[in-house]
């Protein structure tokens, strides 16, 4: 704004020119010119996807055992004591130091070593778990119960911290499970519509 | 149907578990309340159809699954092509359905744009709207498991077979529009969509395909869309698997990758023995698919003589090209009339003109798409996956089925599912 002051001051013909422009600038960008702007605070208050390399997750940390009593209070009714699954689906395959490393039949999918990226996990528990209060666990807690999850299921230690920094990296046992490796689209042409 | 009974004894039980565990709010979800009292209905207001219309129970079948709600079209009492609004199959993993006021909803369109925007519903009737009439199928419809019955004389009505589909017009705003008013940036590939449901029902979408033929639909069948079908806005892809049409459409994010989210990744994925154990994911397309509708399973014909058969086919890939019936178990194909409008994308109506001589016979018809894709027998399907012996085949969880379905018409009338049998 500043600069545009000082250029009306110099010469009025300047101005009117570069205020056309935007116009006409914002008029083919944005033809209908609905809708309302979103302010970046405004989008960290909903914008809790978290993708596969994990940048949109938050601050915070947990452990295992820290996990283990979250877990026993807000899941195990459900999904069993230690994940073995009850009204609501398995979450736990192999055990600590033995994961699973597949393949996998169907009805071990819902395990969670299952799953090619660990980020995963964090997403769905932070946005959708527990069934009856989604959304609902702190970021601490819901590290907490992956690391327990993941610790049960032997893809990490017992005394291993996740938190934003040290969840991405973790080699999830079945990254390489899953074809196409990346998907794509358009399809490959020369892959019959069965593929 | 044991597996249904005990399907729906593990959903109850959960359900039950759930209700024990909430601690009385219902929902915290955003434009989200609580449902107004219940006023005395007057049946005139949107109308109800004669109880005496159907030919097999009362509308939608229903099964109830851990983590699946799923109401069924039924198929066998459809005519023409459009699946009215209150018979379009629904299929949920939350056990409720969000009831949004759309004051208080908004779109959201944001990550990898110049301008994150919010989109009201009352700013989605303003701009510029089209009407298109496509299918939406659930990519587990027709799947193995679906045929299981427990009483082998009458097999399971079509409904319960192939009832994940069903086709509507849809009025919405072309997701183009809204992505350029937001700006998408350099490096974008894909878009990650959030429904307002309890369960964030989430999907990933390629970004060519958003700027292709993607609607945000806020009208089905020329009222406003149902809260079972995503009120008061959904995402409508065309073609594509029903789960990338995401219902309650509440936050669009612009990536520059696919999300692999947990539905994505775990529910929707599927391990094949041809690709060694490893799972299948991201099959976004639906396959070439026919289905006869009548005589279908579970119907009785009175008596020899003439019948019209009819049934649905219909193709992601585009327009359905040709359909062939045969009566014969295979021996011979005859090829169907297809009524108009043919449209891409859309259930294909068609006919064929039968005269029963009172013999076994065997029902099944086959469709051609535009592409010149031809629909498989199951053997043909399951082969390519390495699904060779029948007791796999029986028991396949796999999805994307697009198999020919064979109707059996015993000498009494009655037709049964010939799928296995």
């Amino acid at each position: 704004m500043g600069a545009y002051t000082m250029r009306c001051s110099l010469n009025l013909l300047v101005p009117v020119t570069v205020l056309a422009a935007s116009v006409m600038g914002l008029a083919q960008s944005r033809p209908y010119n609905l809708g309302t702007p979103l302010s970046q605070e405004e989008i960290r208050g909903f914008d809790f996807m978290v993708g596969p390399e994990g940048k949109e997750l938050p601050g915070g940390r947990g452990t295992a055992k820290e996990g283990a009593e979250i877990f026993a209070k807000r899941c195990a009714l459900c999904h069993g004591r230690n994940g073995e699954g009850g009204s609501a689906q398995r979450l736990v395959l192999g055990s600590p130091g033995n994961p699973h490393r597949g393949p996998f039949k169907d009805t071990e999918k819902s395990a969670t070593s299952y799953y090619p990226y660990p980020t995963i996990a964090w997403d769905y528990i932070n946005r959708a778990m527990p069934a009856n209060k989604p959304g609902s666990l702190t970021p601490d807690e819901v590290y907490a119960v992956v690391a327990f999850l993941f610790y049960r299921n032997g893809i990490i230690q017992e005394s291993d911290v996740l938190d934003a920094k040290s969840l991405p990296k973790i080699e999830m046992p079945n990254r390489n499970g899953f074809v196409p490796a990346v998907p794509v689209w358009p399809p490959d042409p020369k892959k019959p519509s069965w593929f | 149907m044991d597996s249904n009974r005990s399907g729906r004894r593990r959903f109850l039980k959960h359900a039950a578990a759930l209700a024990g565990l909430a601690s009385g709010a219902v929902s915290s979800a955003s434009g989200q309340s609580a449902g107004s009292e219940a006023q005395p209905k007057d049946v005139h207001i949107h109308g109800e159809p004669s109880r005496f219309a159907t030919t097999l129970g009362s509308g939608r079948g229903v099964r109830l699954r851990l983590d699946h709600m799923t109401y069924y079209t039924p198929l066998q009492d459809s005519a023409g092509i459009i699946t009215p609004a209150s018979l379009h199959f629904m299929q949920t993993h939350s056990s409720r359905l969000p009831d949004i006021d759309p004051q208080q909803h908004r779109l959201t369109i944001h990550g990898m744009v110049d301008r994150p925007l919010s989109f009201s519903l009352e700013d989605l009737k303003r701009l510029p709207s089209v009407n298109r009439i496509y299918f939406v199928e659930c990519h587990g419809n027709g799947s193995s498991t679906l045929h299981s019955t427990d009483d082998p004389k009458m097999g399971l009505p079509v409904q319960y077979i192939h009832g994940m589909t069903s086709c509507s017009e849809w009025t919405g705003v072309p997701l183009s529009v809204l992505l350029n008013e937001a700006g998408v940036q350099k490096g974008a590939n894909w878009l990650v969509s959030e429904g307002a449901d309890e369960g964030k029902f989430t999907h990933t979408l390629p970004l060519a395909k958003a700027m292709d033929d993607v609607i945000v639909a806020y009208a089905q069948n020329g009222e406003p869309v149902r809260p079972e079908q995503g009120y008061p806005m959904r995402l409508l892809v065309p073609g594509f698997e029903g789960p990338s049409s995401v219902k309650w459409l509440r936050h669009i994010k612009v990536v520059d990758q696919p999300y692999m989210t947990w539905n994505e990744s775990m529910n929707h994925s599927i391990p094949r023995p041809d690709l060694g154990g490893k799972s299948r994911w991201y099959h976004f397309e639906m396959a070439p698919k026919s289905v006869i509708t009548r005589p279908s399973g579970g119907l009785k014909i009175p008596g020899r003589g003439f019948y019209e058969i009819t049934g649905l086919a219909w193709s992601g890939g585009g327009a359905i090209r040709k359909v062939e019936v045969s009566t014969d178990g295979g021996r011979s194909w005859k090829e169907a009339n297809l009524q108009t409008p043919v449209l891409p994308k859309a259930h294909t109506r068609f006919t064929v003109d039968w005269a029963w001589d009172g013999e076994e016979a065997v029902l099944q018809s086959r469709c051609t798409d535009e592409r010149g894709e031809v629909q498989p027998s199951l053997a043909e399907l399951y082969r390519n996956w390495g699904i060779t012996d029948v007791a796999s085949q029986k028991t396949s969880r796999a999805i994307h089925i697009n198999a020919i379905q064979p109707w059996r018409v015993d000498r009494d009338g009655s037709v049964h599912d010939a799928m296995f049998s």
